[in-house]
């Protein structure tokens, strides 16, 4: 179930949802996704939607539709890889962007991440 | 393709709807928006062909919207169906009406929404008619399907029954869905394009994908915006 964020375009929390997957071991290549009208059930989302980031998936190679069959992962683990660099990227432009707005400076960045790993692990050390 | 332009419409004083301007494209679900009172119904209504404008031009496929009766299904607002009629007995008269009745769509989503031929209309509950109107609504295999307000007043579990329903059956690119509804939250996955009407007037319209990236909000916030802006 597609647990998404209305002020952003749906078709590409999709695809997001699917790179997560991927990224996480949770998806391989090979591996069958929902067919369209599957997914727009399950999400509860128009299939007009999900038309558009099935082709964009495919677009971008993750993807490939084989006829009388289905959808399936196509991403290799160089393409996975990217993909994860990318996700991983976004995420530390949010953090860094936020934290700098706290008035930390660059070379307090590394210390207090560190810091706080240290003090996380402290707190339960069997994660 | 249906095409309003320039349409106006008023009852006695009241003017429902104001130079009203619409294209609307092929194989798309539609959500018609505003406030109570905002020109909706009618709008629906002069697509069915219930209604004529006063001046200006309704246009459904090129044609007339009274001679594309056949291809239009509409569920309108209030209740057009007998109390003492059961659910086969309505079923029976819509179909001696519309030569596009399919009657294994019909049994098939009589099963997907648990409702049961033997049902009297006027003795289930206000849910259960919801879905019996939509049975046989959806049940016609009209190109274009008008929806009134179709969540009003309904329970919660009843709405999302609906909304499946329409999912599941929804022919992309064959099919054109419009739903009017006060409710945006309720639909806001749903819908393809949107116009928010206002005082009989189109006050923002577009594609809901390109509107979200545009604007960074919900539709539902797209329109508090729209119509604070309306009012000043």
């Amino acid at each position: 179930m597609l647990d998404y964020d209305k002020s952003r375009a749906i078709y590409k929390q999709i695809i997001e949802a699917f790179q997560k997957q991927l990224v996480r071991g949770e998806l391989s290549r090979g591996d069958k996704i929902p067919s369209q009208r599957e997914y727009a059930l399950q999400a509860r989302v128009n299939p007009n939607t999900v038309q558009r980031a099935y082709q964009e998936l495919e677009r971008m190679g993750m993807v490939e539709t084989v006829r009388g069959q289905g959808t399936f992962i196509q991403a290799d683990e160089a393409m996975i890889g990217e993909i994860r660099q990318k996700m991983a990227d976004s995420i530390l432009d949010h953090f860094l962007e936020e934290i700098s707005s706290l008035g930390y400076m660059d070379n307090e960045i590394e210390e207090i991440l560190n810091r706080r790993r240290k003090e996380n692990k402290e707190a339960k050390p069997n994660d | 393709m249906i095409e309003f332009s320039n349409v106006s419409k008023s009852f006695g004083s009241v003017q429902a709807l104001n130079q009203l301007n619409l294209q609307i494209s092929q194989g798309k679900i539609i959500g018609l928006f505003g406030p109570n009172g905002a020109g909706k119904s009618t709008t629906m209504k002069m697509i069915a062909g219930l209604n004529q404008p006063d001046s200006g031009n309704v246009l459904v496929d090129g044609k007339k919207p009274r001679q594309n009766r056949a291809r239009i299904a509409y569920l309108p607002e209030i209740d057009h169906l007998y109390g003492w009629w059961t659910l086969q007995q309505a079923a029976d008269f819509t179909r001696s009406f519309y030569a596009d009745w399919d009657d294994t769509k019909y049994q098939e989503m009589l099963k997907f929404l648990n409702l049961d031929g033997e049902m009297k209309l006027g003795k289930i509950s206000k849910g259960q008619r919801a879905k019996c109107k939509l049975l046989l609504t959806v049940s016609r295999r009209a190109p274009y399907l008008l929806m009134d307000e179709p969540l009003s007043g309904i329970d919660i579990l009843t709405r999302e029954e609906i909304i499946n329903t329409l999912i599941h059956d929804f022919q992309e690119g064959e099919q054109t869905i419009i739903i009017s509804t006060h409710e945006i939250d309720e639909v806001e996955s749903l819908v393809d394009e949107v116009y928010f009407i206002d005082q009989g007037r189109i006050v923002v319209s577009g594609a809901a994908e390109e509107l979200r990236m545009e604007k960074g909000l919900s539709l539902v916030e797209i329109m508090k915006e729209a119509f604070r802006h309306a009012q000043q």
